[in-house]
């Protein structure tokens, strides 16, 4: 796997800009300045609708196969009209749930064999939360 | 064209956000150290809950109708209204945030069908945030304020009501007492009422300046905006406080000094980052103290203290305050309730130099911005004298996680 190093974010809603920072009456300037761009900041790329958006943690097994994992961090977004496939968070029983939107057949799928798909009669997707546009793991594991 | 857009029930709505299966049931809040109800969901005003009832006292009534009840989440609220605000600025080029669940919109120079717009408005509030709110609109903020007062009475009118500057709402004015009106309390009502001015209609066509002569310039305004002019501008600017207070109940109450002087150092410290997030200095502190009210040797007292020099630093007001409370001490009771007001405020970009004295070091003014910035990023860096983990902290044993602010709390979604 070919593997691109970012330089991470920084926790924080603002965002980093560098100035041109050399100054001119000391020597030369420095080569990389006409080359300085903004950091890159995680939330701009992740969160396109502050307001509209959540962070949910995940907890069991049903959407496995689309690669959401007991305990992964969902980034979900209320504002994101719900169109087929997309992972939603939808209502069951008045809980809240993650599952795949089958618009066009009027289910919703798990992504785990074991678990069947859910009929839904409601047909003016009120019952679907958001929009769940990321998932999030931790995966440095230590051994000890 | 303004509006007020309001958020119904706000706390309650707040506490149903992240629980939808709460968002047709019963839901109360309570105030600071679980004292009072100060919010209720629909349905728990269907069922007569009272409000503002001290709840001890209306417990069992609670307990009979399953009602949901929650401690203030002030975390969740805060955030959860920048939300609003945020979506609400879509739709206008000038917004006031007049209150935690309030905002003022200034649509000047937008031509719309203002009915469609207030619904698209509602609707969008509640995709994005899950807030439900009332949405008024008139030619002035005083009307504006009227017609979301009747969006909230109103079933028929879905929430959005516009009072159009050609429309004829006499009938209705004429059917809502004079204290519906912003700005007119019960007491200013009852004078009125002595002069025979018992609805918005009356108001509106009374004499504004007689209305001025005998009730101040105040209230002349109220009738001239009433009657579609403008004289109340939208105030876009975050005001600027001119005194800033942090008291609090205590959960339990106090009888030591050391354990007072802890609380009144966490309560100065507070005060000081509001301080310095206004970029303001304090020259002048008033801090007090009381008992309980309801017992025989009730005692309070308040003592203002005069700084050398302006500050913002939160070691000069917490030395000051500490003092403070060791003046007003009395040993043997049992205190409730202690609390801090920074009353002399000024820019801190205009501080005058003391004579005599020593003036806040560029040192110390550092060392506050690299406190806050700390606190900001949830380091939490505090001042020893506040306590570590103190017993007299606020009660909130019924209070929701803080499901936006801090990573620990995020929702959990069952998905198996």
């Amino acid at each position: 796997m070919k593997v691109t190093i970012l330089e991470a974010s920084k926790n924080s809603q603002t965002i980093d800009i560098p100035l041109y920072s050399s100054s001119v009456q000391a020597g030369f300037p420095s080569p990389a300045d006409d080359y300085i761009e903004a950091k890159i900041d995680l939330n701009r790329h992740v969160i396109k609708r502050p307001a509209a958006t959540f962070f949910a943690r995940a907890n069991g097994s049903s959407m496995m196969q689309i690669g959401i994992l007991d305990g992964d961090l969902m980034v979900v977004d209320r504002s994101v009209k719900p169109e087929q496939g997309a992972v939603v968070i939808a209502l069951i029983d008045g809980e809240m749930t993650c599952k795949i939107f089958d618009k066009h057949r009027k289910r919703l799928l798990s992504a785990n064999d074991q678990f069947p798909p859910i009929a839904i009669a409601d047909e003016t997707e009120l019952f679907i939360e958001g929009v769940v546009t990321h998932s999030l793991r931790y995966h440095y594991v230590r051994i000890s | 064209m303004y509006a007020l857009v309001d958020a119904n029930s706000f706390y309650a709505s707040c506490e149903q956000v992240f629980r939808p299966e709460l968002r047709d049931q019963p839901v109360v809040v309570l105030s600071n150290n679980d004292g009072c109800i100060v919010a209720r969901s629909r349905a728990a005003k269907a069922l007569k809950i009272p409000d503002l009832q001290p709840y001890f006292k209306i417990k069992p009534l609670l307990a009979k109708h399953q009602v949901h009840v929650f401690s203030s989440n002030y975390e969740l609220y805060a955030d959860l209204s920048s939300r609003v605000v945020a979506v609400l600025e879509e739709f206008a080029p000038q917004l006031e945030v007049y209150s935690i669940d309030e905002s003022f919109l200034c649509f000047d120079g937008l031509s719309v069908d203002w009915r469609a717009y207030g619904l698209q408005i509602k609707q969008r509030l509640w995709r994005d945030v899950r807030m439900p709110v009332c949405v008024g609109m008139g030619q002035t903020k005083t009307l504006a304020k009227l017609a979301n007062h009747i969006a909230k009475k109103s079933a028929k009118l879905e929430g959005v009501c516009i009072l159009h500057a050609g429309d004829d709402w006499d009938a209705v004015f004429k059917k809502l007492a004079v204290e519906t009106i912003w700005g007119v309390g019960r007491r200013l009502a009852k004078r009125l009422n002595r002069l025979h001015l018992y609805s918005v209609y009356d108001l509106k066509m009374a004499n504004s300046k007689h209305i001025r002569r005998q009730f101040g310039v105040t209230l002349e305004r109220t009738v001239v905006e009433l009657n579609g002019e403008r004289c109340v501008n939208i105030d876009t600017q975050p005001n600027h406080k001119k005194q800033i207070y942090s008291t609090r109940s205590f959960g339990q109450k106090i009888q030591q000094l050391s354990d007072l002087q802890q609380a009144i150092s966490q309560y100065a410290s507070i005060a000081a980052v509001k301080l310095r997030k206004q970029n303001s200095v304090v020259k002048t502190i008033v801090v007090f103290i009381q008992t309980s009210r309801f017992i025989d040797d009730a005692y309070s007292n308040t003592i203002t203290i005069a700084l050398t020099h302006a500050t913002n630093d939160t070691r000069t007001i917490i030395a000051a305050a500490k003092q403070g409370i060791a003046r007003l001490y009395r040993p043997g009771l049992a205190y409730a309730k202690a609390g801090i007001g920074l009353i002399e405020l000024s820019d801190a970009s205009s501080v005058q130099l003391s004579l005599f004295n020593r003036y806040q070091s560029t040192k110390s003014l550092k060392l506050m911005a690299v406190v806050d910035k700390l606190n900001c990023q949830q380091k939490q860096v505090f001042f020893a004298s506040s306590g570590i983990n103190p017993f007299w902290r606020m009660r909130r044993q019924m209070k929701s996680p803080s499901y936006t602010t801090n990573i620990e709390e995020i929702p959990v979604i069952k998905i198996s």
